[in-house]
């Protein structure tokens, strides 16, 4: 069972991603005919700052047990969905709309795994120490 | 939405993060992590009680709560790619390529699922 603190650090950082993300959805809503702005910008912002976080903090930094369940697991968990993007999904097919169906999806993982790709490439290009 | 809502969706979106880092420990110790099974049960599962919630068809409000504060924050699309893109570095393909498949056609899936069982009850 992992301790209070750990806890403690991802329901903060979880709860702080969520309002973000929520708030957005709330302020601009999408139809099912639309590429959902929302969604696509906090899942791609997320796995970029998630990105950055973990390999700074694995690579980087001195060992610290609540910082990355705060920022990596609370943070950019809560900011970044899986399952709403999945609805989304389903409304746009149930709608006929395939192309954008297709599109949304190859873009969320083209620009999610690059996210990460030059995150952890941009941690890695400063030397230690510096 | 009023500040008694938004006050829910900060404490739900931390009840779902907390959630989903229980689950993916517990599954990861049971499954090992040289394939991020912990991550894809996280997110199929959510997407099944998204499709669910979905389909009942809530008000504005009970969708923000239950939908978009909890089960959003309960999945992850960061842990996801990063997962994925580790999974590249180790030139592990073939299990990059499944992880990227499987959680997309079968989140697609659950989640149409769970729209239906919503849609019935």
């Amino acid at each position: 069972m992992p301790d209070r603190r750990m806890i403690a650090a991802v329901f903060a950082g979880g709860a702080v991603g969520t309002l973000l993300r929520a708030g957005l959805s709330v302020a601009f809503p999408f139809p099912a005919s639309h590429w959902p702005w929302p969604t696509f910008v906090v899942n791609v912002v997320g796995a970029f700052l998630l990105g950055y976080f973990t390999t700074r903090l694995q690579e980087r930094l001195p060992l610290s047990s609540y910082r990355r369940p705060a920022l990596g697991t609370g943070l950019c968990g809560g900011l970044t969905t899986f399952s709403t993007m999945q609805v989304e999904i389903v409304r746009m097919l149930e709608g006929h709309y395939f192309a954008l169906a297709l599109g949304y999806a190859a873009a969320s993982l083209l620009a999610g795994y690059g996210a990460i790709q030059v995150a952890t490439a941009l941690v890695r290009r400063v030397r230690v120490g510096v | 939405m009023n500040p008694g809502v938004w006050a829910g969706v900060v404490v739900l979106g931390g009840v779902g993060a907390v959630l989903r880092f229980l689950v993916d420990g517990a599954v990861s110790a049971r499954l090992g992590r040289s394939f991020p099974y912990g991550t894809l049960i996280v997110n199929l599962s959510g997407a099944l009680v998204l499709g669910l919630l979905a389909g009942l068809a809530p008000g504005r409000e009970e969708a923000l709560l239950a939908g978009t504060a909890t089960v959003g924050s309960y999945t992850t699309f960061s842990t996801w790619m990063f997962e994925t893109q580790r999974l590249g570095e180790d030139r592990q393909v073939r299990y990059l390529v499944a992880n990227l498949a499987v959680s997309l056609v079968a989140g697609v899936a659950t989640a149409a699922l769970g729209q239906w069982i919503g849609a019935q009850l």
